[in-house]
């Protein structure tokens, strides 16, 4: 059984994203046979060229795949310099594991009522500062260059990167770096940003492909913070989609194509500025500047971090307000009126995609996380490379989802699967898997050998080894793994909507449903409550570790 | 009790093609071989290829013996030899009880009685539901020993295993481990940097490098 785990894994992250792209191809070349259209050519990317707007979409698409990462990273970077060695850094990682458990969508739309005309921001500005009596006519939220897009797309990505980035600075001894820099007499940032930055850098390139290739092609979050005359290219994709007409998928299928080059684009000129600003940096590291301006890139490090994470507080804190707000009129800080009205009107539509998320939730991390867990026994047993299985992991993360998801809901669809429940959790378990793997392999890799070589010289077998003594040492990595997934779950939006045909809801198709049209109070209580599920998660496996071994010393501190 | 004698018939180990070590020793029951040398030398490995967990870098040849059977080949649960490390490595996840009852083969009978007998053997008695961190670090030394002997091995193997005690406390815990392991009557190989540690082990001395 361990033995066919990393198979198994392997064939359920790539086969879907193979075949979802292989079933875009023909249609795009002008071949499907369902409409008696059994003549290859160009004709179909001649039309798809010819959509109005096609090239501005194609330009935010691209613009966001390399803007958002490269903002975000230059912001952890900072960060990370400013507060290495300080208390800052206890608070930053106490604050990521949740932050980063808010869904994309709840995101955007806290930000969303915050940034907007008339949002938390300018209500706070007026009309003492601003003089405004009514919401200013200007254009934030759904900017035609994407900017408040993304915006939110930094704010989600940082905590991300910054997860990962903790995950690896013990690996590299970062605070050896930083204390043997010290002693040459540079200040903590600069020892931070010369030492331990460069050898950052290279462990974090998966991961930020993984950022260019969701922000190139975000569905979610464009539908609520981006341009909508022409939104991004992933959003006009999902509409031909959804379109009836059925010669329109011909022009899904090239603009899936197109969309899958857009991301590869975005991912070759990073790589390019990589190349290009490599020697800078190696050279202003070598420059010896140890002391000259470091209170400045300490202010800006740490002030930025204040704002990026506390806008993203904020932004809960609107959603919070606006789901119990009655009356609010403009310039007013707070609402006049409170209500739970919202709450009532969620309430009774709620069960079902409550119910469907849950569901899907749990069974997706239950079945990816054995999966894993298996697989990384099986890699223990055997004594194998740890990193031979890392690309597989990033397929889903690296190919748009909007340019497979779609090929392979034609293909489900052409073999007659119902779209249901089964289709879409088979589909969210696509990308919890990664994400799950990625929180567990490390600990699981650095758990002492000496447990289990002990063990067996005990004459445990290495079932018995297994599960009387690994799976309880890494209960706290698992349980942490278990909420990672379950978060990643409850955020699929495109997954579940594509795969489920828009007939499987969930609390965040739900919430993304509202955003065009709906009203505040609804849309910020489906929000929270997308927002508060995985929230949950990541108490109880928290708690979960403590409750268990509270009658074990050694189990509470930092043994995995 | 009778005990077994540990054989090790031309054992060679090498790493990348070099030559760590090469030995050949025969230990009788209650004796102890200790084996000497610098960081680098392969006493650590000679331990792992005997206890079945030689990294797949290292290549090894040459015949273990324990008695009448020859452990090559087994898996490191079929050897029945026991293992000392550094630290007391309890389970910190088990009680002290729970730890001596997971050392105990699936076919012994009276399995709590037989850990209350194991707890007051060392002056433990009423230590069973107690958290393993909250030991001392001689109690905690007496109870890993206590687990590997309800383990039932025929040969012991100690990697340092009084390096990390204070001074004090070293001496009193290499008596009494050294006077167990002949009591039972099992042949033990002990790895150190302590020429103490190999007068109190009281026999052959390996030097290596």
């Amino acid at each position: 059984m361990l033995r066919a785990a990393p198979a198994l894994m392997v064939i359920l992250l790539v086969i879907p994203v193979l075949l979802g792209l292989a079933a875009v191809v023909l249609p795009a070349f002008g071949y499907l046979p369902v409409l008696g259209l059994t003549d290859p050519g160009l004709s179909v990317w001649r039309e798809l060229l010819e959509v109005p707007g096609i090239g501005h979409s194609v330009a935010l698409s691209l613009a966001a795949g390399v803007i958002t990462p490269m903002l975000a990273l230059l912001l952890v970077m900072l960060f990370l310099a400013a507060v290495s060695g300080t208390r800052w850094a206890r608070i930053m990682r106490q604050l990521v594991a949740p932050l980063l458990a808010v869904p994309h969508a709840a995101a955007a739309f806290g930000l969303a009522f915050l940034i907007a005309p008339s949002g938390l921001a300018l209500r706070l500005l007026s009309p003492e500062l601003s003089g405004w009596q009514r919401p200013p006519d200007l254009l934030i939220l759904n900017d035609p260059l994407g900017l408040s897009m993304m915006a939110g797309l930094v704010l989600k990505e940082i905590p991300f990167l910054l997860l990962m980035a903790l995950a690896v600075l013990p690996q590299l001894q970062a605070d050896q770096r930083v204390a043997m820099a010290r002693t040459l007499g540079y200040r903590p940032v600069y020892a931070w940003l010369w030492t331990v930055a460069p050898a950052l850098y290279p462990l974090l390139r998966l991961p930020l492909f993984a950022v260019i290739a969701f922000a190139s092609a975000t569905v979610d979050v464009a539908l609520i913070l981006g341009p909508s005359l022409p939104p991004p290219l992933s959003v006009r994709i999902v509409g031909w989609f959804a379109d009836s007409d059925l010669t329109t998928r011909m022009l899904a299928s090239a603009a899936a194509l197109l969309q899958l080059t857009v991301t590869l684009s975005a991912i070759a000129i990073w790589l390019i500025a990589e190349r290009l600003l490599k020697p800078l940096l190696r050279q202003l590291s070598l420059r010896g500047i140890r002391r000259r301006g470091q209170a400045t890139v300490n202010f800006i490090g740490r002030s930025t971090l204040l704002v990026t994470l506390g806008t993203l507080m904020l932004s809960l804190l609107v959603l919070c307000l606006q789901a119990f707000a009655g009356l609010w009129r403009f310039p007013d800080n707070l609402p006049t009126a409170w209500t739970i009205q919202h709450w009532q009107s969620v309430g009774s539509v709620l069960n079902t995609p409550l119910g469907n998320t849950l569901l899907l939730g749990l069974t997706s991390v239950l079945f990816t996380v054995a999966l894993v867990l298996a697989a990384l026994e099986y890699e223990s047993r055997r004594g194998l490379a740890p990193q031979r299985l890392l690309w597989a992991i990033y397929i889903p993360l690296l190919v748009p989802q909007v340019a497979f998801l779609y090929g392979l809901t034609l293909m489900l669809e052409q073999l007659r699967w119902q779209p249901g429940l089964l289709v879409v959790g088979f589909a969210h378990c696509l990308f919890v898997l990664p994400y799950v793997y990625l929180t567990l392999a490390d600990p699981y890799r650095r758990l002492d050998p000496r447990w289990q070589q002990l063990a067996a010289a005990l004459g445990a077998s290495p079932m018995r080894v297994w599960w009387q003594i690994k799976l309880p040492l890494l209960l706290a990595p698992i349980a942490t793994a278990c909420a990672v997934g379950f978060a990643v779950s409850i955020g699929q939006y495109l997954a579940t909507l594509l795969t489920g045909a828009g007939r499987v809801s969930t609390l965040t198709t739900e919430a993304v449903a509202l955003a065009s049209g709906g009203t505040r109070g609804p849309i910020a209580v489906w929000a929270l409550m997308q927002t508060l599920l995985p929230m949950l998660g990541f108490a109880l496996a928290l708690a979960l570790p403590r409750i268990i071994w509270r009658h074990r010393k050694a189990m509470r501190g930092s043994l995995t | 009790m009778t005990g077994m004698t540990l054989r090790l018939q031309d054992i060679e180990i090498t790493l990348k093609g070099q030559r760590l070590l090469q030995i050949n020793a025969q230990i009788e029951p209650g004796a102890t071989l200790t084996v000497m040398g610098p960081s680098g030398a392969g006493k650590s490995s000679l331990l792992a290829y005997i206890a079945g967990f030689l990294a797949p870098e290292f290549q090894a040849k040459g015949e273990i013996w324990l008695g009448e059977r020859c452990l090559n080949g087994l898996p490191p649960e079929q050897r029945k030899v026991g293992l000392l490390f550094q630290d007391p490595l309890l389970f910190p996840h088990l009680s002290v009880a729970q730890n001596l009852t997971f050392a105990l083969p699936a076919d012994v009978p009276d399995r709590s009685a037989r850990v209350e007998l194991a707890l007051e053997n060392v002056g433990l008695a009423g230590f069973a539901e107690r958290d393993p961190a909250t030991l001392s670090g001689g109690q905690k030394a007496r109870v890993s020993l206590q687990r590997l002997l309800l383990s039932n091995p025929h040969a012991v193997l100690l990697d340092e295993p009084f390096s990390r005690l204070d001074s004090h406390l070293r001496q009193e815990v290499r008596q009494h481990v050294f006077q167990t392991l002949r009591d039972a009557s099992l042949p033990a190989i002990l790895v150190t940097h302590d020429a103490e540690d190999a007068r109190a082990a009281d026999g052959t001395v390996i030097e290596l490098g």
